[in-house]
């Protein structure tokens, strides 16, 4: 008898084999303190040594409001959307979850190679874990977003009740995202190199800073594409729960895009991650 | 070599190859560089780390693995745990195995405490289960009085001491330590032998990666050497080790 056989008739797997989708899936689940608790530590260990600790979480959005809003409320002066400070405020705010969860969950395996050799756990975790980290650091941003809409004089409205199901939404968009790119920077490491010109045209074609209805009302084409840039649309969705008036109606139909961008790539993510599971801390 | 046994197989390595692309600068090369290397010149070599190496492991074995820097056993470690991945023949495990080296999860920044549970998250315990751990894990790494410091303050020893600790908290089916007895002090290595030698009994197969032939001697009950790549000898400890030592 072969030892393979020998192997086979005593019940031993094989060493390293990826598990099937569903059984993979139920142990990422299992496994769920753990990425809680990384990335609950991350977000301490990375303040740990500054004086303000914790409030960096809020201040460094806020500054780059305050930057962003500055310059571009100067350079827009007459197309500038109304309710401009809540305008750019969200439009910021949400951004920056995607851009942050868009760089760290693209180095999450390779820039945590020594963990992923030295521990078996799915891998999956750890870009779940970056995008926790960075919806645990946009939480007390939404905070923020409702109290500034106070202090401008919004009365609180029933239906900020849907921003509940919007980030849970736009949570499963960014882990979609962080899931697929992750994998593609263990195959091409230069990636990493390339993703700040991704987050850059990100951000000047998504909306967050102006409003493209203003800027090209009558431009049907431009309008249309805009209408499938999915960041447009959760910061429209977004907008158009928290600020009055007229401009920010939102088209119903973008909660069902979003919701298809983020089944979608969720799902794709999900599927296009394990499917490398035996790849990721290899050497070559 | 111990193949007719009624115990039950734990591990079994099938005639393992494992080859590595080397430049010949000592750098490893990556899949992408190494095709365009080729066509330019010849200095990419192949390193054949394991050349065909088989054994069984039973359930309650300690074994150890000695030979010289450089004949594969940190190689066939990694590819028993699934992280170096045999260019031919395969191996398989009853469980997966796990190589004591929980130390990567942890964030120095944080303290001691917290790197308890984040480490204990990451082998898979649940945070109750850590809960009630904590104080052995605590009194094994004879750190009570320093657990609540960033661990960026720890000396090495008491670093690794943590480390050891924890990695062996849990009960291994399967656990492969690869040279961690070398840390710590007189005190610590003969705590973390009897911890080995407890993780034995309970049913587990122990794997021990030394240069010191006292400590295999002292916990290992069979000793795999490796020369070169190939296995040259598996066999009791006593027998292995003279030949071996003789061999120098």
């Amino acid at each position: 008898m072969s030892l393979a056989d020998n192997a086979a008739h005593e019940g031993l797997k094989r060493v390293g084999a990826r598990p099937p989708f569903g059984v993979y899936m139920a142990e990422v689940w299992r496994r769920r303190q753990f990425i809680y608790s990384l990335a609950k530590f991350r977000i301490e260990s990375e303040n740990q040594r500054n004086r303000l600790g914790m409030g960096w979480v809020v201040l460094k959005p806020m500054l780059n409001a305050l930057v962003y809003g500055l310059i571009f409320g100067f350079l827009m002066a007459d197309s500038r959307p109304p309710n401009f400070v809540q305008f750019i405020v969200i439009g910021i705010f949400m951004f920056e979850f995607f851009a942050t969860t868009f760089s760290n969950g693209a180095k999450s395996i390779t820039s945590n190679n020594a963990l992923v050799q030295s521990l078996n756990f799915p891998r999956m975790s750890l870009p779940l874990s970056a995008v926790t980290q960075r919806l645990l650091q946009f939480l007390p941003c939404v905070v923020i977003m409702l109290l500034l809409n106070l202090i401008m004089g919004a009365a609180p409205k029933v239906q900020w009740i849907l921003l509940i199901p919007l980030i849970a939404l736009y949570f499963m968009f960014n882990a979609g995202v962080a899931l697929i790119t992750a994998r593609l920077t263990v195959h091409f490491r230069d990636l990493s190199q390339l993703l700040p010109f991704v987050t850059r045209l990100a951000f000047y074609t998504s909306g967050v800073f102006f409003s493209i209805e203003r800027i090209a009302p009558n431009n049907e084409t431009i309008l249309r594409i805009f209408d499938l840039i999915p960041l447009h649309e959760f910061m429209s969705i977004a907008r158009g729960l928290l600020i009055d008036g007229a401009d920010y109606e939102v088209n119903p139909m973008y909660w069902l895009y979003a919701t298809v961008w983020s089944v979608l790539l969720l799902t794709a993510g999900a599927f296009y991650f394990w499917a490398a599971e035996e790849r990721y801390g290899r050497n070559d | 070599m111990g193949e007719m046994t009624d115990r039950k197989p734990v591990v079994i390595v099938d005639d393992v190859h494992v080859e590595y692309r080397v430049l010949a600068t000592g750098k490893r090369a990556g899949v992408a560089d190494a095709r365009k290397l080729l066509e330019r010149s010849r200095k990419l070599r192949k390193v054949h780390a394991l050349k065909g190496v088989s054994f069984t492991a039973y359930e309650n074995d300690s074994i150890g693995v000695i030979g010289s820097n450089g004949s594969g056993k940190s190689t066939l470690m990694r590819a028993i745990v699934g992280l170096t991945p045999a260019s031919s023949g395969a191996i398989y495990a009853s469980a997966r195995p796990s190589l004591l080296g929980v130390g990567a999860a942890l964030l120095k920044e944080l303290s001691g405490e917290r790197n308890i549970m984040l480490g204990g998250l990451a082998m898979g315990f649940t945070r109750e289960e850590i809960e009630e751990k904590f104080d052995d894990i605590v009194d094994f790494a004879g750190l009570r009085d320093f657990i609540d410091l960033p661990m960026r303050t720890y000396s090495s020893g008491m670093t690794a001491r943590l480390k050891f600790a924890l990695a062996t908290a849990r009960d291994h089916e399967i656990l492969i330590v690869d040279e961690a007895l070398a840390v710590g002090d007189k005190d610590f290595r003969q705590r973390s032998e009897e911890r080995i030698r407890s993780i034995r009994d309970g049913a587990g197969t122990v794997f021990l990666v030394s240069h010191s032939m006292g400590s295999i001697r002292d916990t290992c009950n069979r000793v795999l050497w490796l020369n070169k790549g190939v296995l040259e000898m598996d066999g009791s400890p006593d027998e292995v080790i003279a030949a071996y030592e003789t061999s120098k």
